[in-house]
């Protein structure tokens, strides 16, 4: 029994020594560590995986090969721990009374300011470790993509407690009309024949593309929403479903737009900085939205909506305002989506999509922005592992949501604020 | 004007009369209670008056205004405060949220502040939490401000409760048994609570309880609801005093 403790304390202590070695590093500490750690990988990443029996560097972390090839997987385990975990924890700890002072100053300015500091010091660090593969560059759209489905289901499923399942119906809508949009104004193509404005406007204009793309989820969510919010209970989930449905096979049946085979040709306007500035944007607006005494409502009515109601709450009011915006966000990353890919079909948005946002969501962590976006990058990262799995990955996702749902009935990170000023806060040493 | 006047109301559910003919005047600054043995339609009359239920017959009036028909919550920001008898309380927010939310009516910005987190918005919001701190010393329990209430101790969040429906400032507040199950000691606290706020604040206060001793310390005149009928009405005295209260609520089984 002795020996057992023991082991168990082991372990312990080792969490210990390790979480006061890293305490105190601020946020600031890890993302220089990050950029040194992608630099590292741009000078010697490629010398140091032929070095270590790999044949490229590993693009994903070495996920995307532990199922391809298992015999490289120590070699990419070393690689993951040389290139970024060890420089990534020394420049990170060394740095610390550097980067703590930095991010002082720069808590003395307006939030805003430092804000931006860390958002761009981190997309340089995403650009830069993207910039190695063109899979890494799809890989993290798609996953900031993810980001911002998941943080909009999140919204109805986690913050207002109903059940929707019309997320994929919405970013159909969002993406079909983005790319009708961009296609009829901007573009030369097969279905709409020559732009009607000048495509020399069409990057400027690719925002208003989105936001249109938004706007039209947000319209096909008002249908949902005036039948369903006059009554509590399963009729969202129900009725949510049936609208996926409808949508999809409407899709399939308007051959305006391609019918089943979809639409393609769309302008390459989806770089990497116009879907991070979304993703961030999409962010910063909901974790606003959640914060504020009118988006706490939707905790209100989740929570007891008589007692809402009798707060001078406007229950109806506040559940249709937040089915219409998350609807929205889905919209505008369905329309990030369909220029992402370049190509959009209505079978990308069935029930296959659904599960994916729905893990996404339940893994992650209900009412949380933090959970929304670990659920997403961890669940694309996997899925990416478990593609030569090919359908059977369709049994592992499952699998784990079961197990999260047994041992974490709300997800990894449940019920947690994401506050702004803690996290880009400079840390205090333990000692003191 | 009375405060709030309520004329002939009656409730059917089905075929069951819950509510027949009842009638209420409360004037400004009136504490009144509402007694009677259990089942006999006191919710009923409350959500009745609060919206949660439409009347079938009658009218209620506040300030003069007829307020059947109109949702819950247009009648709480009018000026109806309640708090619940099952404390109805939002389980996964902490105490100062739940205060904070209970004046949504008159948060004074709008859903661009909350997309875009405006300078408006932060002011108004940190007006709002000032309001609700400085409740929430009153009432005791400032200590407890950003715990979640699943955490508190039963006394503490009835005072949860009573904080946010202050909150609302409300004209009248409507208390449904606030001391169920509070043990001597709490129940003395929030006596002493519910008649400092009725000084702080002037409210009309509407009191349904089943302790006698508290409504009959507390109020100034007291209904006595028997099967949906108002059996009798007056002053405490008067209601110790009347056959037909001790018949029907105390009981007429004698010591044998």
């Amino acid at each position: 029994m002795a020996e057992n403790n023991g082991d168990g304390s082991v372990w312990m202590g080792t969490g210990q020594i390790l979480s006061r070695f890293f305490s105190p590093i601020p946020l600031l500490g890890w993302l220089s560590g990050a950029v040194i750690a992608v630099f590292l990988e741009h000078v010697i990443g490629n010398s140091l995986a032929v070095s270590l029996g790999l044949p490229r560097i590993p693009v994903l972390f070495g996920f995307v090969i532990a199922l391809k090839e298992p015999m490289l997987i120590p070699g990419a385990i070393a690689y993951v721990f040389l290139v970024y975990v060890i420089p990534i924890c020394i420049i990170g700890r060394l740095g610390a009374p550097v980067t703590n002072l930095v991010a002082e100053k720069l808590l003395k300015l307006p939030l805003f300011f430092s804000v931006m500091v860390h958002v761009g010091i981190f997309y340089g660090i995403l650009h830069f470790w993207s910039d190695i593969s063109p899979y890494r560059v799809l890989t993290l759209k798609l996953t900031l993509i993810a980001v911002m489905m998941t943080l909009s289901l999140n919204v109805i499923n986690g913050y207002m407690g109903e059940f929707s399942c019309s997320h994929p119906g919405f970013m159909a809508l969002g993406a079909y009309a983005t790319s009708v949009f961009t296609l009829v104004f901007f573009t030369k193509d097969r279905i709409f024949g020559e732009p009607l404005l000048s495509p020399a406007l069409g990057p400027y204009m690719f925002p208003l593309a989105l936001i249109f793309g938004g706007l039209v989820a947000a319209l096909g969510a008002l249908v949902i929403a005036v039948p369903s919010f006059k009554t509590r209970g399963d009729y969202l989930a129900i009725i949510s479903l049936a609208f996926m449905f409808i949508v999809k096979s409407m899709i399939e049946n308007l051959e305006v737009v391609g019918g089943p085979r979809g639409l393609s040709s769309q302008p390459n306007w989806a770089n990497l900085p116009t879907v991070f500035i979304w993703t961030v944007l999409c962010v910063w607006i909901i974790n606003n939205f959640v914060r504020s005494t009118i988006g706490k409502a939707l905790n209100a009515v989740r929570d007891d909506e008589m007692a809402a109601d009798a707060m001078t709450v406007n229950t109806r009011r506040t559940k249709i305002v937040a089915f219409l915006f998350a609807a929205f966000w889905a919209g505008v990353s369905g329309g990030l989506f369909a220029h992402v890919l370049r190509y959009v079909n209505p079978s990308t948005f069935g029930l296959q999509k659904l599960a994916e946002v729905l893990a996404m969501v339940y893994f992650g962590g209900l009412n949380s922005v933090y959970g929304s976006i670990v659920g997403a990058v961890s669940l694309s990262i996997l899925s990416e592992m478990l593609r030569p799995l090919e359908i059977f990955k369709w049994i592992f996702i499952p699998l784990l949501l079961i197990l999260v749902m047994i041992y974490r009935p709300t997800g990894l990170i449940a019920f947690k604020e994401f506050d702004v000023r803690s996290i880009v806060h400079p840390k205090k040493r333990n000692e003191e | 004007m009375p405060l709030l006047e309520v004329k002939n109301m009656s409730h059917d559910f089905g075929g069951l009369r819950a509510v027949s003919d009842y009638n209420l005047v409360v004037e400004p600054g009136q504490v009144r209670g509402l007694i009677g043995p259990n089942g006999a339609g006191k919710t009923t009359v409350f959500n009745l008056l609060t919206g949660v239920y439409r009347p079938t017959e009658g009218e209620i009036l506040l300030e003069g205004k007829n307020i059947v028909g109109l949702q819950p919550y247009r009648i709480a920001s009018m000026g109806l405060g309640r708090t619940f008898q099952e404390l109805r309380l939002w389980r996964h927010m902490t105490v100062l949220e739940h205060v904070k939310m209970a004046r949504y009516s008159k948060l004074g910005y709008g859903l661009m502040g909350a997309f875009f987190g405006t300078p408006k918005r932060h002011q108004k919001e940190r007006e709002n939490e000032s309001r609700a701190y400085a409740l929430l010393e009153m009432l005791g329990i400032k200590q407890l401000s950003d715990q979640v209430v699943t955490n508190l101790p039963y006394g503490a969040q009835r005072r949860v409760e009573m904080a946010r429906a202050l909150a609302m400032e409300p004209k009248i507040l409507f208390l449904d048994e606030p001391t169920a199950g509070m043990n001597p000691e709490e129940l003395i606290q929030m006596m002493t609570i519910i008649r400092e706020i009725k000084d702080r604040f002037g409210l009309a206060i509407f009191l349904i309880e089943h302790r006698l001793r508290m409504v009959m310390e507390l109020c100034e005149i007291i209904q006595t609801l028997v099967f949906g009928k108002v059996i009798a009405e007056g002053t405490p005295d008067q209601i110790q005093k009347n056959p037909k209260v001790i018949d029907a609520y105390l009981g007429t089984e004698t010591v044998e």
